[in-house]
């Protein structure tokens, strides 16, 4: 392949000290969302609810006017933007999570089935796959946003809706070769049952692609949540997202940058990361296929 | 191929009617469809009337029926908000959208095709390094917040252009950068790589032979072959695009369809969301068939058996 002769960007060398080696700087964005997200209330510099208006859009601590007590400076309410962008993490965290573990384990055993089994279960399978890649996730969003209840479990909900067929295109496929293979073969013959089969047999054979998938997505869900917070149709007030920070944060535009840099930033570095991390661990557990 | 044409319309119809059945279910998750029609002092006669008016006291397969038959005459009911047809309302929409989501494929591709082609042909280059980071960057950052920049650093701080609303070239600026961001990585490792493979080619040696000028080989002959597999992409990405345009017109308000849904989800007006997502899907389906079928034509090594 000619990427391998290319000479790594200065910014690729910065992420990754050496070609395929561990992306320390991502591993550690990462791991600093987690913390954020476990220990957010005990770090953050102030309660991210806290209204104080003789404070408010105190802008950075490095310009004028601003104060290390609000390092990122304040919104219109006097609420510290460092603080809000922790709790935010939470949300981030939590949200992507639970959407990647529930669309994976969903997406895992649709893709097993309809590989494993064929005939009338992959025919089913599949054409929920085309259905459901055929309506836009954003606009599918939309029509559920309007008729469950908003909050965490909804968006949850609606990205687990959009992304399960990425894992179950991808599990059917492997899955499709696997059969053919002697070990599942010769399992089946010894009367081997056929959840053992799925268990022991396949799916430890599909776990690292699973978990590569994952990695790359746990970026794109954040983006996704962002999108739908901004729109008002994700995380509601009072609860903090960074999607929802950048929406409050748009009707000052004029008056206070950071009101929509910094949030912004927050996803950007948390997206880059899973997408650095993602790569890495693709490259290290299949060396093979560099294409997913 | 004539075969496989109608392979294809079939699966299009198939995700369509799938994509109203999700619609349905939707609807019926909603609770009570009625009580959101009739005023708050109905009597549970008005109740029943309505139903019975709406076909709502039949089975649900009946009503599934029914509802389809409506959907293909586009009939999703009338907006609350407007008391007119939900779907007449969007359709007056869709060419801003389709505006705006055009306008980012050309950004995307403007940008996507000089980076792609100098980055193949000076392998490792300044250009090659910079797509490099570009396209590290522009996987990881949200459209919707690149516009906000850009009304931010364009549009307040120099006063370049304008931010909101839909009039001239002007106005199209912004929204369709923010549009056309997310696909310029992929677009340019592709063209990058089908224009590595094909300069590497026979006849582009013996093009190179027969003494044709560098820039003739690379911009007229080589780039003509290497953008067919670019063309599937800008199907997938423009269909995406009028997804995308759901919140990139919140952004810069836009008067498209995506900020009429947007609105109506706000205004509890479940005709027009449910119309919008029947259209998107339809757009989304109706132009991935028409690249998926413009294939053989494009590229006749690929006619389908």
């Amino acid at each position: 392949m000619a990427e391998a002769v290319l000479p790594r960007p200065l910014l690729g060398r910065l992420l990754r000290a050496r070609e395929g080696g561990f992306p320390y700087i991502a591993a550690t964005v990462l791991a600093l969302v987690l913390v954020c997200a476990l220990l957010g209330p005990w770090i953050s510099p102030h309660d991210a609810g806290r209204i104080a208006l003789s404070e408010a859009m105190t802008p950075p601590a490095w310009l004028e006017g601003g104060s290390m007590s609000h390092v990122l400076g304040t919104d219109n309410l006097g609420r510290d933007i460092l603080s809000r962008i922790i709790a935010g993490a939470r949300v981030s965290a939590n949200v992507a999570l639970y959407a990647i573990v529930l669309s994976g384990f969903i997406g895992a055993v649709l893709g097993m089935a309809a590989g494993y089994f064929g005939g009338v279960v992959d025919a089913l399978i599949s054409r929920l796959i085309d259905v459901q890649m055929s309506v836009p996730s954003i606009p599918l969003a939309m029509l559920f946003a309007a008729v469950l209840p908003p909050g965490e479990a909804m968006v949850i909900f609606i990205i687990v809706l959009s992304y399960w067929t990425w894992y179950a295109r991808l599990v059917r496929g492997e899955v499709l070769s696997l059969r053919e293979r002697d070990f599942v073969k010769l399992a089946k013959v010894a009367g081997v049952g056929t959840p053992t089969v799925f268990y022991r047999h396949l799916a430890p054979n599909v776990l690292n692609m699973l978990l590569v998938l994952a990695t790359l997505q746990f970026g794109s869900v954040i983006v996704f949540e962002a999108g739908l917070s901004f729109l008002g149709l994700g995380i509601q007030p009072p609860n903090v997202s960074w999607g929802g920070m950048l929406a409050d944060g748009r009707n000052f535009i004029e008056v206070a940058w950071w009101l929509i840099t910094m949030p912004g930033l927050a996803i950007m570095a948390a997206c880059l990361a899973s997408n650095l991390l993602g790569d890495w661990l693709r490259d290290t557990l299949d060396p093979v296929r560099r294409q997913l | 191929m004539s075969g496989y044409i109608a392979r294809r319309l079939l699966q299009g119809v198939v995700a369509i009617v799938g994509a109203l059945l999700i619609v349905f279910v939707a609807q019926r998750l909603s609770g009570d469809p009625v009580a959101l029609m009739l005023p708050m002092d109905a009597t549970e006669e008005d109740f029943a009337a309505m139903r019975q008016a709406l076909g709502l006291d039949r089975p649900l397969p009946a009503q599934f029926v029914v509802f389809i038959a409506n959907a293909v005459q586009g009939d999703f009911g009338d907006s609350y908000q407007w008391q007119a047809p939900a779907m007449a309302l969007l359709l007056e929409r869709l060419p801003a959208t389709l505006e705006l989501a055009l306008a980012g494929l050309v950004f995307a591709l403007l940008l996507a095709v000089p980076l792609g082609v100098i980055s193949a042909v000076h392998r490792g280059g300044v250009v090659d390094r910079v797509a490099k980071i570009f396209a590290m960057l522009g996987q990881a950052v949200p459209g919707f917040w690149i516009g906000l920049l850009l009304i931010l650093f364009i549009a307040v701080e120099l006063q370049w252009l304008p931010a909101f609303g839909r009039g001239g070239l002007a106005n199209l600026v912004l929204p369709a950068i923010a549009l056309g961001w997310y696909p310029v990585a992929a677009m340019t490792r592709t063209l990058r790589s089908s224009m590595l493979d094909i300069l590497d080619s026979d006849y582009v040696r013996m093009e190179r032979a027969i003494g044709l000028p560098e820039r003739w080989i690379v911009w007229r002959f080589a780039l003509r072959n290497a953008f067919v597999p670019l063309v599937t992409m800008i199907g997938v990405y423009f269909a995406n695009m009028l997804g995308g345009a759901f919140v990139i017109e919140v952004v810069f308000a836009w008067p498209g369809v995506g900020r009429a849904v947007v609105d109506a989800v706000f205004a509890r007006d479940f005709p027009v969301v449910q119309a919008g997502v029947v259209l998107a899907a339809v757009v989304f389906v109706v132009v991935n068939l028409i690249v998926d079928l413009s294939y053989g034509f494009i590229d006749p090594r690929i006619r389908h058996g």
